[in-house]
């Protein structure tokens, strides 16, 4: 075996954080952070397209939204993930998983895990997006059934919601 | 699943330069470029070097003279920047318009810079600004124009052993406008049909100085410097204008391909420099007297 072949088998061990929960995986360089969460069994996050067009892999690294497809897994390496099920579950449920099951805006559900994750980092930077805002935010996921209007129309009223228990709290 | 490929990952930029200068290896910034071709390829056997841990690389500097970008800035960078509204208004403009949220948080300036892409958005806006980039080698550092840095269809005066490190421009003068526009099949996320950046300066009701660059018409950006010189020396008319315009649409070789034709890319040149010089009259002549 050549030298650089030897080098191209190096494994290295990654240690991540997914939704507060500390992973370690053993992988080569070109596996992507997408790969590795749906091994270590984040079935929640989906894969589209590979290629960045699409969002469905879309998950927060650092607070930060990127589309996993398009992250190395060693890139990953010390840092935070939180994916769609680290926002909230059947039992506590975050706003805007809420919304979007009261405005309809699921139909399939392939994109929803992303779009939640977009419409996440959006009300981060932007806590009363516009229309304009919001399709700007998600003008990176693709929904091939609703029509847009009603993953719109959820993630204002959870946006509303979102401020309601900011002012409360 | 991407091809195997082997990633070096220095934390130093000496280090990433001798690993440049002594391997066969590629840089790797964001890579919304670089691992989509690889998957598309599917060619195993690359050598990237990752320029993730480069501090050096990261962070805006302003100064009333000079604003210099670290070739790590991501477009989500350039939007939440405070001062880059005033610094690059056409910079925000395209940042607004690059991508999605997930792409503008991963990919670099410098990524869309070097890959020499004609379609680079982030290029119109910073050969109006008549920008330059620091490259630096083991052997040392060099400053180029960003107009002498494009040669041709992703050919650039990059050689391999260099990184793009730092941009840099001056920020514009009161009296200046500075605007974008980009042409697309979709608003976000699509491939540039046509971009047009224009800066323009105004001084006692003439202009004193016009850069119009044009992105997707050639195999390069470009600087359409025949209609760039038809408005200097006076004021816009609606003659001068459309002089310009006319001159910025045939300087452009655009091709025909699944987004546009060739004739429609030329028209939409005409017309998008003519409003832009058109709004940029406007607004740098209300900034001043
Ligand atoms: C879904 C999607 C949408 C996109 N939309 C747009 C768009 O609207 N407008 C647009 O212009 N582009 C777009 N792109 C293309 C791409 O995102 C940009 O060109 C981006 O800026 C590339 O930066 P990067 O950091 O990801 O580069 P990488 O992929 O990491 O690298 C690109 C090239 O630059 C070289 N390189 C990177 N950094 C350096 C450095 N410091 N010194 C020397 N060489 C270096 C690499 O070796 C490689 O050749 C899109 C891509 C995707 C996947
Ligand atoms: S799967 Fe990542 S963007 Fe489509
Ligand atoms: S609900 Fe089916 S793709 Fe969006």
């Amino acid at each position: 075996m050549t030298d650089k072949e030897t080098q191209m088998i190096t494994e290295k061990r990654v240690d991540i954080q997914v939704n507060g929960q500390a992973c370690e995986i053993t992988v080569p360089a070109w596996r992507t952070l997408l790969e590795v969460l749906r091994e270590l069994g984040h079935k929640e996050v989906k894969c589209g397209c590979e290629k960045g067009d699409c969002g469905a892999c879309a998950v927060l690294l650092d607070g930060k939204v990127v589309d996993s497809c398009l992250t190395l897994a060693w890139n990953a390496a010390g840092r935070s993930v939180t994916t769609v099920q680290g926002l909230g579950g059947p039992d506590n449920p975050h706003p805007l998983q809420t919304a979007f099951i009261e405005h309809g805006s699921a139909q399939c559900g392939y994109c929803t895990p992303g779009m939640i994750m977009a419409a996440k980092a959006l009300l981060d930077d932007i806590p009363e997006p516009s229309l304009k805002d919001i399709k700007r935010g998600l003008s990176g996921n693709l929904c091939r059934c609703t029509g847009y209007t009603r993953i719109f129309s959820a993630i204002q009223a959870a946006a509303e919601t979102l401020r309601q228990q900011e002012t409360t709290s | 699943m991407l091809p195997p490929f082997e990633l070096l990952e220095p934390h130093s930029l000496d280090q990433a330069l001798k690993m440049l200068a002594t391997s066969e290896s590629v840089p790797l910034a964001g890579g919304t470029n670089l691992l989509p071709d690889l998957r598309a390829r599917g060619e195993a056997g690359g050598r990237f070097i990752s320029l993730a841990a480069l501090d050096q690389l990261h962070g805006i500097e302003h100064s009333d003279s000079r604003v210099l970008m670290g070739a790590r800035t991501t477009l989500s960078d350039i939007l939440h920047d405070p001062l880059m509204p005033t610094a690059a208004p056409s910079l925000v403009s395209m940042a607004k318009v690059f991508a999605g949220s997930m792409v503008r948080n991963a990919a670099t300036v410098a990524g869309n810079i070097c890959y020499g892409s004609p379609s680079a958005d982030v290029v119109p806006p910073l050969l109006s600004l008549d920008a330059e980039l620091t490259l630096a080698s083991a052997a040392g550092e060099r400053t180029l124009s960003l107009n002498d840095f494009l040669l041709d269809y992703k050919k650039t005066a990059r050689r391999p052993d260099e990184l793009l490190i730092s941009v840099s421009w001056a920020p514009p003068t009161t009296g200046t406008a500075n605007l974008f526009y980009k042409l697309g099949r979709r608003r976000g996320d699509a491939i540039t049909v046509v971009g047009v950046a224009v800066t323009i300066t105004i001084e006692k009701g003439n202009c004193t100085k016009a850069r119009i660059a044009l992105g997707s018409v050639a195999p390069t950006v470009f600087r359409a410097q025949e209609a760039e010189e038809a408005l200097v020396g006076g004021p816009l008319t609606a003659t001068t204008i459309g002089t310009a315009a006319q001159a910025a649409a045939q300087a452009s070789r655009p091709i025909d391909d699944i987004r546009a034709s060739a004739d429609y890319r030329r028209h939409a040149v005409h017309m998008l420099v003519r409003r832009l010089l058109t709004e940029a009259w406007q607004t740098a002549g209300s900034q001043h007297d």
